[in-house]
């Protein structure tokens, strides 16, 4: 008789989870590739520089690692959930001792995971072809690694707090992806920001992305940028502030509304 | 502890619906209970009361000693001890059948062994195909091997065999009497009456959130002493008779035409007669 703990289980269940999601290689694709479809679109498209020494692919991958945390995060999970629900997998799971919250280790796993190779991808490719500069110095290689982990976390407990609203799993893509989509035009993925409408730029900074994105910013662009931006410099502390509140709002969202099972 | 399952004046409605209505249920150990009423008969909601998925209104429930709606860790090693197989799952297409079930197993304390599960399933030679490539029956018996691989002492079956054919249905029932010898208790619902009664210790009846009878199969509405009938052919006329005395009947027939009687039939009430008298006649 050995117990098996929530921990325990939850990285059997990330294992679980991260095999699955390998299988599935629609999602793979679409998930990984396109990213970096959009880089070399976008790359190719505008290939000015915006400022000296910044080119346009530069200020791009920050906000396609910005949108990395959200695709993997948010979007894949409440895309998922809604089908596992459908497919009885939560009820299913719901009626074994597994502890509740080893299923969201999981699920943490799974995000990080995937979340760490479109990264990796992203930044090689923008390397190797789009003349993309990785991060200079130990202090922004620190502040990339913060910013992954906390907003890989919130875009997570978000994504889950999420999942209960699309009506079913085949609908859900349908009402998860145009909330994306919207919020990577109003954060500055696609465009620079400060060239934004103003409406825009005040809607986004309600929302987490706006800040991932221009906490991407701080690391990959040179300190010289900062003054180019709303504030004129990179708010780091509030940048971090407001993706923790997002993050406490999550959980707390999540662990209300969370249902095992469709009504 | 005899009584796996014990039940008494359950009530739970649904705003003005009384879905369960002050039900009273016993289930001892080692038994295949069955469950039978119609749709919307409270039968559902029952069982998912039992298996601690819904919370109840009144009345009190033990399952295996504790009382399903309980939280937290102790519901945990409550749940160690009990099986549930769920009604149209299709889940985990992207595992072989070995994956999930042994990923389940690490779910409790002391599970069965994944293979040996796997094989009283029969699905051995489908251990390493992908989930999403089983047929509906095979689907069927994946779902009874996750429900059992935690060594449950007590195991919920919801509508096992809907959509199989009569070969798999057959292999199916010899499933749960096999698991039934091992020693679990086995809550089953069922809309087939031949499958209550091929497979069922007790049954029981529940219409309109009430127990209407339990009891075996075979007596089951006074069906061991009901009338018999009995039916011939005399010359163009196919006759028939209902009697309490159906051997008397035929021996005065064979009698009357001098050895045989043509085209004889004598039937006792079947479970299903018996069912759909208990449930209609509660339909004043």
């Amino acid at each position: 008789m050995n117990k098996p703990t929530a921990l325990s289980i939850g990285i059997q269940r990330g294992r679980l989870e991260i095999r699955q999601f390998m299988r599935q290689r629609e999602s793979v694709v679409f998930t990984m590739l396109f990213p970096l479809i959009l880089l070399a679109i976008f790359g190719s498209v505008f290939s000015d520089s915006i400022a000296p020494g910044v080119t346009f692919s530069q200020y791009f991958v920050a906000g396609m690692i910005a949108s990395g945390l959200v695709n993997t995060g948010f979007q894949q999970l409440a895309i998922m959930i809604p089908v596992e629900r459908d497919f009885g997998t939560l009820k299913r799971l719901r009626g074994t001792p597994m502890p509740a919250s080893s299923y969201f280790i999981g699920k943490s796993i799974l995000v990080t995971v995937s979340m760490l190779i479109q990264v990796a991808l992203l930044l090689a490719a923008g390397v190797a072809f789009f003349g993309v500069e990785l991060p200079h110095g130990a202090d922004k290689w620190f502040l990339l690694f913060a910013l992954l982990i906390l907003g890989s976390a919130c875009s997570t407990v978000l994504g889950i707090a999420f999942s209960n609203i699309p009506k079913s799993g085949r609908g859900a893509s349908a009402v998860v992806s145009p909330v994306v989509i919207v919020l990577q035009f109003f954060s500055g993925v696609f465009f620079i920001f400060t060239d934004l409408p103003q409406w825009m730029q005040q809607v986004a900074a309600l929302f987490p992305l706006k800040w991932m994105t221009q906490g991407a910013r701080s690391i990959f662009l040179p300190d010289s940028f900062a003054t180019r931006e709303v504030a004129s410099n990179w708010e780091t502390g509030r940048t971090f502030a407001i993706i923790t509140a997002w993050l406490v709002v999550g959980i707390i969202w999540a662990v209300r509304s969370f249902k095992w099972e469709r009504d | 502890m005899n009584q796996v399952v014990s039940v008494s004046g359950l009530h739970k409605s649904y705003g003005a619906n009384r879905a369960v209505d002050g039900l009273d249920l016993t289930i001892e150990k080692g038994e295949i209970f069955a469950l039978l009423g119609p749709n919307g008969a409270g039968k559902t909601t029952t069982v998912e009361i039992l298996e601690g998925f819904r919370m109840r209104d009144s009345g009190d429930v033990k399952v295996l000693g504790v009382d399903p709606a309980i939280k937290g860790s102790a519901a945990q090693l409550w749940r160690d001890r009990i099986g549930i197989v769920l009604q149209s799952t299709m889940d985990a297409g992207d595992l072989t059948i070995r994956e999930s079930v042994s990923h389940f197993a690490t779910y409790y304390q002391s599970p069965k062994n994944p293979d040996e599960v796997i094989e009283l399933v029969g699905l051995s030679e489908k251990a390493d195909a992908l989930g999403r490539t089983l047929s509906g029956g095979q689907r069927r018996r994946l779902d009874v091997a996750l429900g059992i691989i935690g060594n449950p002492e007590l195991i919920f079956l919801d509508e096992p065999t809907t959509g199989f054919d009569p070969e798999a249905r057959r292999a199916f029932w010899s499933l749960i009497r096999k698991l039934r010898d091992e020693g679990a208790t086995i809550l089953l619902t069922t809309h087939y009456l031949d499958e209550a009664e091929a497979l069922a210790d007790r049954v029981a009846v529940i219409n309109r959130g009430k127990i209407l009878e339990v009891s075996t199969p075979s007596l089951l509405g006074g069906r061991a002493t009901s009338l018999a009938t009995v039916t011939w052919r005399d010359g163009a006329e196919l006759r028939s008779e209902r009697t309490s005395t159906p051997t008397e009947l035929v021996t005065q027939l064979s009698q009357s035409f001098g050895g045989e009687i043509p085209e004889l039939n004598v039937k006792r009430a079947s479970l299903e007669d018996i069912y759909l008298e208990m449930i209609g006649g509660s339909d004043e």
